[in-house]
C-alpha cells in the first residue's frame, strides 16, 4: 500500500524522521513524501536511499515537491 | 534523484567544508582574531556591540562576514530558484532559543564554527567544548525522537523573505557611510573597538567577499555544523559530518602552513580553561541549536533564502549577546563571567521545558 507523509513546513530533521518512521512499517510498499524546500527534498531522498529505498519520482507540486519512494 | 546540485553531494559538502576551513584560517592571517577566522556567535556579538546593544568596548565591530553570509545565501537561493519566503513556526520560541544559544556560546567563547577553528589552531579546550556541544545535541535528539517540533511554517509574501537580507544591506550601508574615525571608538552611527578582538579584523572588502562566497557555497551545500553531529547521532548519517570534519582538517593544515598552530590548553587566544563551564556552555548552545533545527551559520543561510523564523533566531542571538555582556554572563580569557553559571542553569531549564512541552503540534 502507498502511504502519504506531509512534511511541508517542518524544520530539519522532521521530514527525514517522518519518512524513515513510515519506511520502517512493514506493510508500506510505497511512500509519498510532500516537502516544501529543496533541502528537505535532498535530505529525504538521501535518507530513503540509505535505508534501501528507491526514489522513483520527484515532481514539483504546490510550490514544493512530491517524492515517491519504493521500498527495496 | 537530488537534481543537479553538485554541492549537495558527498564531495560537494567536503569541498565546501575545506573552502570554509582554508578561508577562515586566511582571514586570521589577514587580521581577524586568532582562532576566530569566522565565529558566527562572536561576530554577531560584535555586531551587537557595534550597534550599542552592549558596551563591552573590546568587542564592537559590524562584521562584514555575517552580512556576506546572508546576502550570499540570498543571491544563491534566487539563482537556483530556491528562494522560498516562509514564516510562522513558533517565532517567539526561536527568538528565545537564539538568545540562549548565544549565551551558552559566550560562556565557552565560540559557536560550533569557532570550536572547530579553535581545535584546528591547537586549542585543546575546544575538545571539551565540542564534547559539550555533542551532549547538548544528543539531548535534543531525545526530544526529536519523542515528537518534539515547533509546528509548521507557512508560505508568505516575497517581501517578508527580503526583510533579513535588507537588514543586512542596511548594516553594510552603515559600515560604509560611518567608518571608524582614526583612533576613535565611535563614528556617527556605530561603535568600534580600539583594542581586543573587536579591533582585529581583515580589510572590509576581503571580509565581505569571503562572507559572500561562503554564503553562496553554504546555501547550495546546506552546510550545518549542528546538523552534522545531530544526523550522526540520530540516523547514523555522515553526510554533513564529512563537511564539518573537512573544515577542521583543512583549517588545521592551513594553520600549519601559516604558522598559526599552537597546541595546548593554557594561554590560548580568547579562551579560558574552565572545563566544566566550557562543556556546560556548549551543552546549552548545542541543545538550543538542535531545538531550532540549525547551527548559527545555517540560521543565517536559511534567513537568506527566505526563512523568517531563522531570521528571528538570528535576532535572538544578537539580543542574547546584549544580555550576555550587559549582565556579566559572558566569559573572558580570565574565566567565566560573574553570572555565567546562573545563565547556563536558566538556559538549560528553559530549553528542557521547550523540548518537553512542544510536541507534535500540527504534525
Amino acid at each position: 500500500m502507498t502511504t502519504m507523509v506531509d512534511a511541508r513546513g517542518l524544520s530539519c530533521p522532521q521530514p527525514v524522521i517522518m519518512a524513515l518512521d513510515e519506511m520502517k512499517k512493514e506493510d508500506n510498499r510505497e511512500l509519498v513524501v510532500l516537502v516544501d524546500t529543496d533541502t528537505s527534498k535532498e535530505n529525504v531522498s538521501r535518507a530513503a536511499t540509505s535505508q534501501g529505498g528507491q526514489v522513483s519520482e520527484v515532481s514539483e507540486e504546490g510550490g514544493g515537491y512530491r517524492i515517491t519512494v519504493r521500498k527495496g | 534523484m537530488t537534481g543537479k546540485n553538485i554541492f549537495a553531494t558527498r564531495w560537494g559538502i567536503i569541498g565546501v567544508g575545506a573552502a570554509i576551513g582554508i578561508l577562515a584560517a586566511f582571514l586570521q592571517k589577514l587580521g581577524n582574531p586568532a582562532n576566530m577566522g569566522i565565529c558566527v556567535a562572536c561576530f554577531e556579538r560584535d555586531i551587537a556591540g557595534a550597534l550599542g546593544l552592549h558596551r563591552a568596548e573590546v568587542v564592537q565591530y559590524l562584521r562584514p562576514e555575517i552580512v556576506g553570509f546572508v546576502l550570499g545565501s540570498f543571491v544563491a537561493a534566487y539563482l537556483a530558484r530556491e528562494f522560498r519566503p516562509r514564516v510562522g513556526s513558533a517565532p517567539i520560541v526561536r527568538f528565545v532559543l537564539g538568545a540562549f544559544a548565544m549565551i551558552g556560546a559566550l560562556v565557552f567563547l565560540g559557536c560550533p564554527w569557532r570550536a572547530a577553528l579553535r581545535l584546528a589552531g591547537g586549542d585543546g579546550n575546544a575538545l571539551v567544548g565540542l564534547a559539550g556541544l555533542t551532549f547538548g545535541i544528543w539531548i535534543g535528539t531525545l526530544f526529536l525522537k519523542k515528537g518534539y517540533n515547533l509546528g509548521r511554517s507557512q508560505a508568505t509574501h516575497t517581501a517578508v523573505g527580503w526583510v533579513m537580507p535588507l537588514i543586512m544591506l542596511g548594516f553594510l550601508a552603515l559600515l560604509l557611510i560611518s567608518p571608524q574615525p582614526e583612533g576613535q571608538a565611535k563614528s556617527e552611527f556605530l561603535f568600534y573597538s580600539l583594542k581586543g578582538p573587536g579591533a582585529a579584523h581583515a580589510p572590509l572588502a576581503i571580509s565581505l567577499a569571503i562572507g559572500l562566497g561562503i554564503g553562496i557555497l553554504a546555501q547550495r551545500s546546506r552546510f550545518c555544523t549542528m546538523g552534522a553531529i545531530r544526523d550522526g547521532l540520530l540516523f547514523g548519517h555522515v553526510h554533513l559530518l564529512s563537511g564539518f570534519i573537512s573544515l577542521i582538517l583543512f583549517a588545521f593544515l592551513t594553520n600549519l602552513l601559516l604558522g598559526q598552530f599552537h597546541p595546548g590548553f593554557t594561554g590560548q587566544p580568547i579562551a579560558h580553561d574552565q572545563h566544566v563551564w566550557n562543556f556546560a556552555g556548549m551543552t546549552l548552545a548545542g541543545l538550543a541549536f538542535a531545538l531550532a533545527g540549525g547551527c548559527p551559520g545555517r540560521q543565517l543561510f536559511l534567513a537568506g533564502e527566505g526563512d523568517g523564523d531563522a531570521a528571528v533566531f538570528v535576532l535572538g542571538m544578537i539580543v542574547g549577546a546584549g544580555f550576555a555582556h550587559n549582565f556579566g554572563l559572558a566569559s573572558s580569557p580570565n574565566g567565566i563571567g560573574p553570572h555565567g553559571m546562573a545563565a547556563v542553569a536558566v538556559g538549560l531549564t528553559v530549553c528542557l521545558l521547550i523540548g518537553l512541552t512542544m510536541r507534535n503540534k500540527n504534525a
